[in-house]
């Protein structure tokens, strides 16, 4: 702990601080997340539907198809300066569909272009949405294993 | 000379000669706006990157204080600066072509305090007649190192502050100028302070006892009442942080919730310009103390001034390891001369 | 069904999905990064115990369109895969599944990045 002439431990500060903290307007937050989320995904349905019943693809391709539109849709508005201005409102709600995870690889490549093609956008576009496929796939490959296990038996 | 536990005191009185300031776009639309001497309305300042762009924003408020001093380049003995990227590359490269000395420093947004300590220091030591004190941030380098890239859309917190885009440098000269201007009079080096918080997006809280602790012993060693000083202005605590600093040293006995301020809090309005707890960076402090407090003393609207400039020495390295932020708060007593 | 109503249940598992997502963000100060991977884990978890396929009945792309989606896409791809060719299928069948979309996002950025140049929001 370092010296100060604050008569207070770190626990009693942190409280005081918690208890300062005018904390996120909750309410708000949650109404925007909700709305921004619910028509993302009712656009993915949208694209999904014209992709089954109009082009009539098979129900596996036509949401493969819809998953890369959104995933160009998400890098688009990233690569227009959209994207951000959505996510300062909506929080959650720009983040969690797959857009979001699109506009975390676009900007992360954006953001380090500067340090070169190669080693600036190769090596950082993943910087944000990395973890996501690390842990993704590790988390499918324990499911895997356990399945491929019960099944032996 | 040292007095009590920390603070030092300059017996030759250094001049704040001059100073001089330049700012990006938001801080121009800010309601400090005609205090600047510079505002640059490309945040890229005509360059490729943002750290490029610090870069001449950094050389921009040098130039534009020896253009102000006035004063040829060949007359600076040396330079005190700092910013707050990695290895201070921003300072680095001002300074590249400009055949002066150069001390580097960094202590985060306190930066620009610690700056005017050391010129002051040297000056009144008589080693050095003219030095320069600058300091510069960019919202956009500042960003991208220590949170996320900047077209992620993620939310701001209430708490959270923008980094100021832009430089604030001061000239400290010897005494025997002729001009009338404000002198370094005091200064206390703060200590680190790291009440175990842990959230960057609420650095005022991490930085507050920081301050208090300079504060509380400042007054303490120098015997000066909190009135003393027409103006208490700290760097970069924001809306949140100010008011846990004034809440601390109430405790203490200390009422400065009439003469404090907080530069965070004057650069952006933080309703309008949606900047929510206020400005951070070491151009915080600078580009305001350089633009609006020089001028209030200037124009003998204050007589003194204590600036207080807080910094947050963590990096995303000891954040990913779990440590909490270290905090620093160095003061600088300035006054108009009589 | 009628399609409105298919749309309304979009609508609201994907909202509520999100909304979630909000209240850890608020909450706990968890970074996006830590957000996106706790749904995916989340995702994949609840796919294996078979509880995120009636979601997925339920609300269409409001299960699959939210980052919890992927990670049905990858638990689902790993047991049709397991199923399909038994060991192999655990290196195999996350990674096929959502092949599609990864590619399109590494493709996607890389050009993005090319054509534009980094901002102030």
């Amino acid at each position: 702990m370092s010296y100060t002439k604050l008569n207070m431990t770190n626990e009693e500060y942190s409280e005081y601080v918690k208890e300062k903290e005018k904390t996120s307007p909750i309410v708000k937050d949650c109404l925007i997340a909700f709305l921004v989320g619910g028509l993302i995904c009712i656009i993915g349905q949208l694209i999904f539907d014209i992709f089954e019943k109009q082009y009539g693809f098979s129900f596996k391709n036509a949401s493969t198809y819809t998953t890369i539109s959104l995933i160009f849709i998400g890098a688009l508005l990233t690569a227009l300066r959209v994207y951000s201005k959505i996510g300062d409102k909506a929080g959650a709600g720009s983040i969690i569909p797959i857009t979001g995870f699109s506009n975390s690889i676009v900007s992360s490549a954006i953001e380090h272009k500067t340090e070169g093609v190669v080693m600036g956008i190769g090596a950082n576009m993943f910087k944000v949405a990395g973890p996501v496929l690390v842990y993704g796939v590790c988390s499918s490959m324990i499911i895997g294993f356990i399945y491929w296990l019960i099944k032996l038996f | 000379m040292k007095i009590g536990e920390q603070t030092l005191v300059f017996e030759k009185k250094p001049k704040i000669l001059n100073t001089a300031s330049i700012v990006g776009p938001k801080e121009s639309e800010g309601p400090l706006s005609i205090f600047f001497d510079h505002k640059i309305e490309d945040e890229l300042f005509g360059e490729e990157s943002f750290e490029k762009a610090e870069s001449k924003f950094t050389q921009a408020a040098i130039d534009a204080l020896l253009t102000k001093a006035p004063l040829d380049k060949y007359m600076v003995d040396c330079i005190f600066a700092g910013d707050l990227l990695n290895q201070c590359i921003a300072t680095g490269y001002a300074i590249r072509d400009s055949n002066i000395p150069l001390f580097g420093l960094y202590g985060a947004c306190s930066t620009f305090v610690e700056a005017l300590i050391l010129a002051s220091s040297f000056v009144n030591a008589g080693y050095y007649k003219r030095c320069i004190a600058t300091a510069s941030s960019h919202f956009g380098s500042a960003e991208r190192q220590f949170r996320l890239p900047l077209q992620q859309g993620s939310q701001r917190t209430p708490t959270q502050q923008w980094t100021v885009t832009g430089a604030g440098a001061a000239l400290v000269t010897h005494n025997n100028d002729r001009y009338k201007s404000p002198v370094v009079t005091h200064a206390t080096v703060g200590k680190i302070v790291d009440m175990g918080i842990k959230d960057v997006a609420n650095m005022g809280a991490a930085m507050a006892p920081a301050a208090f602790d300079t504060i509380l012993t400042h007054l303490e060693d120098t015997k000066r009442k909190a009135d003393y000083y027409d103006l208490i202005i700290t760097g970069d605590l924001g809306k949140m942080g100010s008011e846990i600093l004034i809440e601390l040293l109430q405790a203490k006995g200390i009422n400065i919730s009439t003469n404090h301020n907080d530069c965070g809090m004057l650069i952006y309005d933080l309703v309008s310009q949606d900047m929510h707890a206020g400005g951070s960076g070491c151009a915080c402090c600078a580009t305001v103390f350089s633009g609006y407090v020089y001028d209030l003393l200037k124009s003998k609207k204050i007589k003194n001034v204590l600036l207080v400039a807080t910094g947050a020495l963590m990096s995303p390295v000891s954040l990913g390891q779990g440590e909490s932020i270290p905090s620093i708060a160095h003061a600088v007593a300035i006054e108009t001369e009589v | 069904m009628d399609v409105l109503m298919i749309y309304l249940r979009v609508f609201f598992t994907g909202g509520i999905i999100c909304l979630i997502g909000q209240i850890l963000i608020d909450k706990t100060k968890l970074t996006p990064a830590r957000i996106l991977v706790v749904f995916v884990v989340t995702g994949a978890i609840l796919t294996s115990i078979g509880i995120y396929q009636h979601i997925i009945d339920f609300g269409k792309a409001g299960a699959s369109v939210p980052i919890s989606g992927f990670g049905y896409a990858l638990a689902k791809g790993v047991i049709t895969e397991v199923d399909k060719h038994g060991f192999l299928g655990i290196f195999t069948g996350g990674l096929v599944a959502t092949a599609a979309g990864v590619a399109a996002a590494i493709f996607f950025g890389y050009f993005a990045a090319l054509f534009s140049k980094p901002h102030i929001k």
